[in-house]
């Protein structure tokens, strides 16, 4: 072991523990005491300080964002519930509940699951469709456009470096931000203006994603003042990847190449700087800077490599760089690197640097010696830069060399299995949740209780983002994020259906993707925000017309600091939900992802996120002419809500434009919702359905409001006819309190769908649907008006279909 | 019969080079998506193929202004090529990106000049914007006019547009007298009942609404509509089309296929 001037030792020997931290902390390494002890320690043995590069490739290795080290680490958990305390310890809280239900269901057509950059289910009998969703909320605090478009090339590689790459068919994105219309001086010191991250963000994410000619073609943002100084920008894409191309395993004595964008002093750090709490000094300079253009040329090149069978594996360079890339597909063999063989874009870098950069755009590939000249002909055929920075090994070490020294040597063992798990603990008390008071309103105040939710931020119309992303390119978009009954009028679709006719020729077969996502409901009750995302992701694809025995999720939790007791606690509980949801709804988790340590700091005092879980939904549909979208289609036909109306309005819409604290959060009855949600595709499958609409924020109101004016169209809406959970005494135990007509039509109960069905289809759709709660509510109109009435209450609501839609469009239209 | 070749003209940026493919491929022609480095290394092999496409995307990322950086690799490596080819007579379509391209070039409006002359600029929205319109094919124009691209077409038609750089600004009175004399002004955007749009059925703000210019003699066809995003019924949004299978876009391949 050698050092040169650009390569220091790192004296910790002889450190006590406070100089440890003081280390850990100077050097944004975000490693523990404990862990800095066990590295004290390795390198007690070896009898040798580490040289600077060593540390920081532990610091990477270990960090939470590339080891998950709270989720998959010991939590010892205490429940209170009226009282009453219950405890119990996770080892791995990962892997006993979401990844659990994925090994028991077992199901045959999930080809890769929580193993690689991500999850792959089965397309047909030759190819398989991967789908990873990522976030990237740090970077997009400090710098929104660069995070947000390196949000989204990083997802991107995910897609190209899973198995031996598949092709990039999608991408989705979901953020939460601040009040766009925030005072100035709320604002606090320190953060850019809500509107400012929201403007940049989705300028990112749209130049970045039409570059790559990627569709956008799915996303969901929820406003939140919680979220002003932690913005969340999850981005998402899913591929295409033939089945034999889904296994990699390097050999020894393959060669390193580094494919793609030079290495540069951008993005030191990423990894690390995720598990820090942000505060006004955060260096901007561990944000990193893409270039897409690039990337478009190493995914053109690389699928043209893949297919000729010249590589035996691929990961892409994310968080950790290098580092973190060859350490993973080094990890059973070993590596040598020659770091002063990596292009640079300026002279300058230390070695420790350009290892761990995360500068963009670049992939490493394993290739056996004969393949490299051939395949560093296809990259250069197309302007691809593509080197060869060293070999696999057989001595299962990390050895790093600069200028012919050796700078770095290390056992894999150690570094991927020597972190050692952190004991923490966590806390969550079982808050009684309580009826509201009767929302007694008469029309006018439904009336405009209705045109104010539409208006709604969480609600209006998204279309400012949504066309300024190209979300047709590839022209596979068949099912469109904005959905109208021509190209004047437009509402929001519930998923988007991607066609794959120019991969895979003569193919019926579509792809569905969805999300589903309510921190509103999160502040109140945790598990029931948890379930409530998964059923909404799942509710969203089955409207468009998706099977839910083909489908699978990925989970995405953005959490506050798990160093609080309460804030794991509710991590805890989400998890929870996860597992006896997954296993209910027989829906495998394939893949995910979590960011914690969403936390601001100003004078000392901590703000944390409003927790949220972020579920994305990947399906397969037989036939892509079975499809449905959500605009009303003809005069006359029928209205119908399908599932139970109960009185939940705690974290609603509704609630919150009207200021009321209490209220029951929309539970999940997964037995009822299953079964309704197959039958849903059977009566698609034989064409008996001509709309269907996802009933969710806002309620029946909403849902039907949008059909009507997506179609220029209007409807009559009986609100008596509607089935409430106490005209069910039957089936339904106890609780008998009516509810008022505001309550039913802004209830946000999951579970729900409106459906349009022609009269000649009743007979036949009453008998798919037998068995389960559904009542037929009213009928579309040709003159535009849209009605709900109850004659029970004395109620008349009536607005017209153009006013509605342009409630709902005008909010946001910058 | 022997199939009709078409060249699928590619570089770092291109990203609608598969769905071109197979749109042509859909009306029965053989295509090969090549990289421009390739032809610059066998420029002759362009005279290999009956229709030449030149794909939307980003080529070269936009840097400078769309269109612009391959337009002059363009002119500077394939020119003598390029022009010759398009003097042919065989078909030559611009979509989107491939639209700056021919104008960029100079193919558009007129081959023989070989020379800037109008340009596609930044919309008057200032941002990228994806979505449908409606593009009026006068009847008259389509009768008159000698493109070989639009026969067929109604004459009100929909198509996808996706861009940030698509208002077209002819140059100046004298080129725009004329490309409305000579009928090469083949499709504007309109509302569905063919009178003028506002914003943001006029998505751009192009002088006199135009969406899409041919040459004098009709081979080359140059648009900011997507036409090979609606060859079936099913990409559309409101799932119509000229058959219950097939899109209004698809004719406009058909066409060029038909006519070699």
């Amino acid at each position: 072991m050698k050092c040169t001037s650009k390569c220091k030792t790192i004296r910790i020997l002889s450190l006590c523990d406070e100089q440890l931290i003081r280390l850990s902390r100077k050097n944004v390494l975000s490693l523990s005491l404990e862990e800095m002890k066990v590295i004290q320690s390795y390198f007690k043995k070896l009898k040798r300080d580490p040289t600077d590069i060593e540390i920081e490739t532990i610091a990477q290795t270990w960090s939470e964002h590339c080891k998950h080290k709270t989720l998959t680490g010991i939590i010892e958990y205490t429940e209170e519930e009226s009282g009453k305390k219950t405890k119990k310890t996770y080892n791995n809280l990962l892997k006993e509940t979401v990844f659990k239900a994925s090994v028991e269901l077992n199901k045959p057509w999930c080809l890769s699951v929580f193993k690689d950059n991500a999850g792959i289910i089965e397309f047909d009998s030759e190819n398989g469709v991967a789908f990873k969703v990522e976030t990237h909320n740090h970077p997009s605090a400090l710098e929104p456009y660069g995070g947000s478009a390196t949000g989204i090339g990083g997802v991107i590689r995910d897609i190209l470096g899973v198995g031996l790459g598949a092709k990039p068919l999608a991408n989705t994105d979901v953020f939460c931000f601040g009040d766009p219309d925030m005072e100035v001086s709320k604002v606090p010191e320190g953060v850019h203006h809500p509107k400012r991250i929201m403007r940049g963000v989705v300028s990112g994410v749209r130049d970045y994603g039409n570059r790559m000619g990627i569709p956008t073609v799915n996303g969901a943002i929820c406003f939140d003042d919680g979220y002003m100084s932690n913005p969340l920008v999850y981005c998402g894409t899913m591929g295409i990847i033939p089945k034999n191309k889904i296994d990699k395993k390097v050999e020894s004595g393959d060669l390193v190449l580094v494919v793609g964008g030079k290495t540069g002093r951008d993005g030191i750090h990423g990894a690390t700087f995720s598990s820090i709490q942000l505060d006004k000094e955060s260096d901007v300079s561990a944000v990193q800077i893409g270039n897409p253009i690039i990337e478009k040329k190493v995914l053109d090149t690389m699928l043209k490599a893949r297919d000729l069978n010249l590589y035996r594996a691929v990961t892409d360079c994310g968080a950790g760089g290098l580092s973190s890339a060859i350490g993973e597909l080094g990890e059973k063999t070993g590596a040598v690197v020659y770091l002063d063989k990596v292009p640079l874009k300026y002279d300058g870098l230390c070695p420790w640097e350009i290892w761990i950069s995360e500068a963009q755009e670049r992939m490493v590939f394993a290739v056996p010696p004969k393949n490299i000249d051939k395949v560093i002909e296809i990259f250069e055929e197309e302007d691809v830069e593509a080197v060869c920075i060293g070999e696999f090994t057989d001595d299962k070490k990390l050895t790093l060399v600069y200028d012919n020294d050796v700078i770095a040597s290390m056992d894999m063992e150690f570094l991927h299995n020597g972190v050692p798990k952190p004991t923490r603990r966590a806390f969550y008390k079982v808050k009684k949740e309580k009826v509201q008071k009767p929302v007694k309103m008469n029309s006018f105040e439904i009336s405009n209780s209705l045109i104010s939710l539409l208006a709604d931020l969480n609600v209006c119309s998204k279309e400012w983002i949504v066309r300024q992303y190209d979300h047709e390119v590839q022209g596979q978009t068949v099912i469109k994020p904005l959905q109208g009954c021509n190209i004047e009028v437009s509402g929001p679709g519930d998923a988007a259906v991607i066609f794959p006719y120019t991969v895979i020729k003569d193919t019926k077969k579509c792809i569905v993707l969805s999300n589903g996502l309510n921190p509103q409901y999160g502040k109140k009750n945790p598990y029931k925000m948890a379930a409530s995302a998964i059923e909404e992701s799942l509710r969203n694809a089955v409207a468009v017309g998706a099977d839910i025995r083909k489908m699978a999720i990925l989970d995405n939790f953005c959490w506050g600091s798990p160093n609080d007791l309460e804030v794991l606690g509710s991590l805890v509980r989400a998890t929870k939900a996860c597992y006896d949801m997954s296993k209910a709804f027989e829906v495998p988790f394939i893949s995910g992802k979590d960011s914690l340590h969403n936390e601001y700091s100003i004078n000392e005092k901590k703000y944390s996120i409003p927790p949220v879980l972020l579920i994305s939904a990947i399906g397969v549909i037989e036939n892509v002419e079975n499809t449905v979208t959500m605009p009303f289609k003809k005069g006359g036909n029928k209205v119908f809500v399908l599932g139970v109306t109960r009185n939940e309005l705690g974290g609603s819409v509704f609630s919150k434009v009207k200021n009321i604290e209490d209220g029951v959060v929309p539970g999940v009855y997964p037995r009822e919702s299953k079964d309704m949600m197959e039958k849903i595709y059977s009566a698609i499958s034989e064409n008996l359905i001509e709309a269907c609409h996802d009933c969710s924020e806002g309620g029946i109101a909403v849902a039907v409001s949008e059909m009507a004016f997506s179609a220029n169209k209007g409807v009559k809406i009986d609100i008596d006819a509607i089935k409430i959970y106490s005209c069910l005494e039957e089936e339904f135990r106890s609780d008998n309190s009516e509810m008022t007509p505001a309550e039913i039509l802004f209830s946000e109960s999951n579970g729900r769908f409106i459906i349009e069905i022609k009269p000649d289809n009743e007979e036949k759709f009453k008998k798919i649907l037998d068995g389960s709660v559904f009542s037929e509510i009213g009928y579309i109109r040709d003159d535009k008006k849209v009605i709900f009435e109850s004659r029970k209450n004395n109620i008349r609501v009536q607005q017209s279909s153009e006013f509605l839609l342009n409630s709902w469009r005008n909010t946001i239209n910058w | 019969m022997k199939k009709v070749k078409v060249l699928v003209l590619r570089t770092a940026g291109t990203n609608c080079d598969y769905e071109t493919q197979s749109a042509f491929e859909l009306c029965g022609a053989t295509v090969e998506r090549v990289h421009i480095n390739t032809l610059i290394e066998k420029k002759d092999k362009i005279f290999e193929y009956d229709i030449l496409a030149f794909p939307g995307g980003f080529s070269y990322g936009d840097d400078i202004a769309s269109g612009k950086i391959l337009s002059n690799e363009i002119k500077n490596k394939l020119g003598d090529e390029v022009k010759k080819y398009a003097l042919s007579g065989r078909p030559i379509i611009g979509i989107c990106n491939g639209f700056q391209v021919l104008v960029k070039v100079g193919l558009l409006p007129s081959p023989e000049l070989f020379k800037q002359i109008s340009t596609l600029s930044y919309n008057d929205s200032d941002k990228f914007e994806c979505r449908w319109v409606y593009l009026k094919v006068e009847k008259k124009i389509k009768n008159e006019s000698n493109c070989i691209w639009t026969r067929n077409l109604p004459d009100i038609v929909s198509l996808p547009v996706a861009h940030g750089e698509g208002k077209f600004i002819p140059g100046n009175e004298k080129f725009l007298d004329e490309l409305n004399k000579n009928n090469q002004i083949v499709l504007r955007y309109s509302l569905r009942d063919g009178s003028e749009p506002e914003y943001p059925l006029a998505p751009n703000g192009s002088v006199e609404q135009i969406a899409g210019i041919c040459n004098g003699k009709g081979n080359i066809f140059g648009l900011m509509p997507h036409p090979e995003r609606y060859v079936f019924t099913l990409q559309h949004p409101a799932k119509e089309g000229f058959d219950s299978k097939y899109g209004w876009g698809k004719v406009i391949f058909k066409n060029a296929v038909d006519f070699v």
